[in-house]
């Protein structure tokens, strides 16, 4: 077991929350978000395999405000990973290491995960006429 | 300067030959992950009315069902190696061990569930 008594480095909440920290916590804090949709997803298949009972019981739980605010944090969780991912994709082939690009492609991050959320939602509700 | 022999470093495999795998499958299965996902998040968006019928028929075409299984086995690959990651930053000791077995087992029956579920539909 560690020293407890020895000096600690700083912890989160001394810090002032830079744009890069913030999005790599979230990055983490969205995958784990999107594990758990994932199996949700699972049981959705699950439930229209066994009958049209047991997905009207799922659907029923997420076809409300409750349901859909849910799947639509999802939605950006999806997103925020994905365009984060081809951000570290960026930095695992060498490019983008400077202190500005890195500030600007995490605003870029941002703005996509905001557009595709909203035009995914904006295509649900164009298609389903709710 | 480095310790490794130069015949090792001339074949660059590591210890175990197999010391970036973890770290290029993350990749691999992050690099499928993007169109599959964003082709998953539009297709269900725009699926309609999403009664019982409609998704069964959905599901029952081909090209949805291939895509749907690739989709299933890298995001649960993915969020094995994911997690793992995680576990192993923040867990320590034997409590590292059991929650990483777990993780594997978890993600391994999601998957072939999940992928049993679609060819169930399908078939």
């Amino acid at each position: 077991m560690a020293n407890l008594e020895r000096p600690l480095s700083p912890h989160l909440q001394i810090y002032k929350w830079p744009l890069a920290m913030a999005i790599s916590i979230l990055h983490r804090i969205t995958g784990v978000a999107l594990a758990v949709g994932a199996m949700l997803m699972v049981a959705i298949f699950i439930a229209v395999a066994a009958d049209p009972e047991c997905y009207g019981w799922i659907h029923g739980y997420l076809a409300n405000k409750i349901g859909k605010t849910f799947l639509f944090l999802w939605t950006f969780a999806l997103f925020l990973h994905l365009f984060n991912g081809i951000r570290h994709l960026f930095w695992d082939a060498g490019y983008g290491f400077e202190k500005s690009t890195t500030t600007k492609s995490g605003v870029w991050v941002i703005i996509a995960s905001f557009i595709l959320t909203f035009a995914v939602w904006g295509a649900a509700y164009y298609c389903t006429n709710v | 300067m480095s310790l490794r022999t130069p015949l090792s470093e001339a074949k660059g495999l590591g210890s175990a030959k197999e010391g970036a795998s973890h770290w290029w499958l993350q990749r691999l299965t992050a690099i499928a992950l993007i169109p599959l996902a964003t082709w998953l998040a539009f297709a269900v968006a725009m699926l309609g009315d999403a009664s019982y019928e409609t998704v069964v028929a959905w599901l029952q075409t081909p090209y949805v069902a291939v895509l749907l299984i690739l989709f299933v086995a890298a995001t649960f690959y993915h969020t094995q190696l994911g997690l793992q990651v995680i576990v192993e930053d923040y867990v320590h000791g034997w409590l590292k061990v059991v929650t990483i077995i777990l993780i594997n087992f978890l993600c391994i029956a999601f998957a072939v569930a999940g992928i049993v579920a679609l060819l169930k539909i399908f078939l």
